[in-house]
C-alpha cells in the first residue's frame, strides 16, 4: 500500500507518483513503448504517436541544469525565493527545484550539474511524512 | 472556399488602463461600436460575431449584443488563453472566407486592473490535514514551488533562459534592455496603460519578480478592449473608395498549437509553435522576414521577446542577442518591434490582447499613427501566443489605393 514501505522507511508517501522512496530514490516514467516518448503523468494515449502502450522506466539521477529563474514573488501560501529549473537528466527534461544552494543567480548557473535529492516536506495527523524532491549542484571539489 | 483575400474595415482599441466605472460590456461595447463607425457599417450588416473574454463567466459575445445590436447571427464565445482575440479574429475571418458572411465582428475584452500574478492562481494553495494523493501526478500537496514555478513570469524567465543557454549572451542586463526599448516606445502610445520611459538602472533595481523579469520586464495588467470588422473582397469592392482606400488586407490569418517535442509538458514550448505559424504565415503572404516594416509580437515578458525575434525568422536561427544590440528592434531600426510599447507597457488585458495589436500594426499601415507613424509602413505582422499553447499570426498589408 502507498506510504508503507518494507525495510524500515514506513508512513512515508512520495510527493508525487513518479517519486520512488527506498534505499536509492529517484523518478520514474512511463515511456511510450511504440517512440519513447516519456511522460510524468498519467496517460490516455502518447501525445507524440498516438499509441496506448507504456513501460514504467527509470530516470536517471543526475543530469544538466538547461534553464532556471529565481522566483521572488509567487502565490499566497508559496514560500519564496525558490529556484525553479529544467534537469536535462540523459535525454529526459525534468521539472525541479534546484535546492540545497543559495537562491541567487551568483550560485546557480545554466549547464551546471546537478543530481537528485530527497526532503521531508512534513507529517500529517496520521504520523504519515511526505518527501520532496529536488536536485542540488554536485559540488566541483 | 474561395482564395480572394478578407480586409480588415474597421478596428479600434479602447485605452489601456484602469477602467473603474466601466464593467467588461461596457469596455467591449465601447470598442465594437467604435470599430462599426470605423468601418462606415453597422449591426444590421454583421453577419458573424466572435467574442472572448478569458477571465470572465462566459457568454460575452451575446452580452454585448444585448448591449450594441441582437440581430439574431451565429455568436462564437471563443478561449484560447492570450491568443484568445486572435481567434476571435480568425472565426470572423474564417466564416467570410466560407463565403456564409459578407461582414463579421470580433470583439476581444478583459477587465485585469489589480488581478495580481497570473498562471499561479491568486488565491492561496491549500492541503489537506492529511496526505491524498490527487490529480494525473498523484500529488499529495501542492506542487507550485515545490516542484518548479507555475506562474508565468518565471516560466516565462525559464523561456528565455534556456535561450540563453542554448545561445548564449542572454544576460539579465540584455533582457532589460529589451523592456527599455518597450517603455521608452510607450512614450508615444496616448493608449498605452504606462507610457513613461525607464531607463536601464530603474528596470534592473526594480522589484524582482522572476530572475531575470522584474516588474517593468512583465506585462501590465490592465482593463481594455479591442473590435474588429472584416468584409469579404466582393463586398469591399462595392463600398466607397475611402473604405477601399482604409480597408487592410489580411493576407496571412494563422493559428497553430504546439506540436509534441521531448520537454513540451515539462517547460512550455512557445518556439516549435510560433516557428511553424510564421512558416504558413510567410507562405500565404508571399513574403519575407525582411518586408516586415513594423511587428507587434507577444513580448508578455521581457524573456519572451527574445525568443521571437528567432521564431518569427526577423533573424538567424541564434542570432536573437546579436539582432536585438544591433538596434534593429527599435523604431528607428530595421525591423521595429513592438512600437506600440508592447505588453510590458501598452499592458495585457488578455483577450482584448489579439486584437489590439492588430490595430497598432493597421494604425501605422493606414499612415494614421500619428507621432509614432513608421513611415510608409506598407506590410507588418502580428504575433501572440497563449500558454497551453495557441500561437495566432497575421501578416496584414495596406490596400494600395
Ligand atoms: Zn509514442
Amino acid at each position: 500500500m502507498r506510504g508503507h514501505y518494507i525495510g524500515g522507511m514506513a508512513n512515508q508517501v512520495p510527493l508525487v507518483d513518479y517519486l520512488v522512496l527506498g534505499d536509492a530514490p529517484h523518478l520514474q516514467a512511463h515511456e511510450c513503448v511504440n517512440c519513447g516518448a516519456r511522460y510524468f503523468d498519467r496517460r490516455n494515449a502518447c501525445a507524440s504517436c498516438f499509441e496506448d502502450v507504456f513501460k514504467t522506466v527509470s530516470v536517471a539521477t543526475e543530469g544538466e541544469l538547461t534553464t532556471f529563474t529565481i522566483v521572488t514573488f509567487a502565490a499566497p501560501g508559496v514560500p519564496v525565493p525558490f529556484v525553479s529549473g529544467v534537469v536535462d537528466c540523459d535525454g529526459t527534461s525534468v521539472r525541479t527545484n534546484v535546492i540545497n544552494v543559495e537562491a541567487s543567480p551568483e550560485h546557480v548557473s545554466l549547464g551546471m550539474k546537478v543530481r537528485l535529492a530527497t526532503y521531508s516536506i512534513g507529517t500529517d495527523e496520521n504520523g504519515t511524512e511526505a518527501i520532496g524532491f529536488g536536485y542540488e549542484p554536485i559540488s566541483a571539489n | 472556399m474561395n482564395t480572394d483575400p478578407v480586409w480588415i474595415l474597421g478596428i479600434t482599441m479602447t485605452k489601456f488602463g484602469k477602467h473603474a466605472g466601466k464593467d467588461v460590456v461596457d469596455l467591449a461595447s465601447e470598442a465594437a461600436r467604435a470599430a462599426l463607425k470605423d468601418a462606415g457599417v453597422s449591426m444590421r450588416d454583421i453577419g458573424v460575431l466572435a467574442a472572448g473574454n478569458l477571465m470572465g463567466s462566459g457568454g460575452i459575445g451575446q452580452q454585448i449584443q444585448k448591449q450594441i445590436g441582437q440581430t439574431g447571427i451565429p455568436v462564437y464565445n471563443v478561449s484560447n488563453a492570450c491568443a484568445t482575440g486572435a481567434t476571435a479574429l480568425r472565426t470572423a475571418i474564417m466564416a467570410v472566407k466560407a463565403g456564409e458572411v459578407d461582414y463579421g465582428l470580433a470583439v476581444g475584452v478583459e477587465k485585469l486592473s489589480g488581478a495580481g500574478l497570473l498562471g499561479g492562481g491568486g488565491k492561496a494553495k491549500t492541503q489537506g490535514a492529511s496526505w491524498e494523493p490527487s490529480g494525473r501526478f498523484g500529488a499529495v500537496a501542492p506542487t507550485d514551488g515545490r516542484i518548479g514555478t507555475d506562474a508565468m513570469p518565471g516560466t516565462f524567465a525559464q523561456i528565455g533562459m534556456e535561450y540563453g543557454h542554448k545561445y548564449g549572451g542572454a544576460t539579465f542586463e540584455l533582457f532589460a534592455r529589451i523592456s527599455e526599448k518597450n517603455h521608452s516606445h510607450s512614450t508615444l502610445n496616448p493608449l498605452a496603460a504606462y507610457s513613461k520611459a525607464m531607463s536601464l538602472e530603474q528596470i534592473m533595481g526594480d522589484v524582482m519578480i522572476a530572475y531575470p523579469n522584474t516588474r517593468p520586464m512583465c506585462s501590465a495588467n490592465c482593463d481594455g478592449a479591442a473590435a474588429a470588422v472584416v468584409v469579404s473582397d466582393a463586398k469591399l469592392k462595392t463600398l466607397s473608395l475611402e473604405q477601399q482606400r482604409r480597408a487592410i488586407k489580411v493576407s496571412a490569418s494563422v493559428l497553430t498549437s504546439d506540436p509534441w517535442q521531448e520537454s513540451c509538458q515539462v517547460l512550455p514550448d512557445v518556439n516549435t509553435l510560433t516557428k511553424n505559424a510564421a512558416k504558413i504565415a510567410y507562405e500565404a503572404a508571399g513574403i519575407g522576414p525582411d518586408d516586415l516594416d513594423l511587428v507587434e509580437l507577444h513580448d508578455c515578458f521581457a524573456t519572451a521577446e527574445l525568443v521571437h525575434y528567432d521564431n518569427l525568422g526577423l533573424c538567424e536561427e541564434g542570432g536573437a542577442v546579436d539582432f536585438f544590440n544591433s538596434g534593429a528592434t527599435w523604431r528607428t531600426g530595421k525591423t521595429p518591434v513592438n512600437v506600440s510599447g508592447g505588453l510590458e507597457s501598452k499592458g495585457h488585458p488578455i483577450a482584448a490582447t489579439g486584437i489590439a495589436n492588430i490595430w497598432e500594426v493597421c494604425h501605422h499601415l493606414r499612415g494614421e499613427a500619428g507621432q509614432r507613424q513608421i513611415e510608409g509602413a506598407k506590410v507588418g505582422l502580428a504575433h501572440v501566443i497563449g500558454l497551453g499553447s495557441a500561437c495566432g499570426i497575421h501578416v496584414l498589408e495596406k490596400s494600395g489605393l
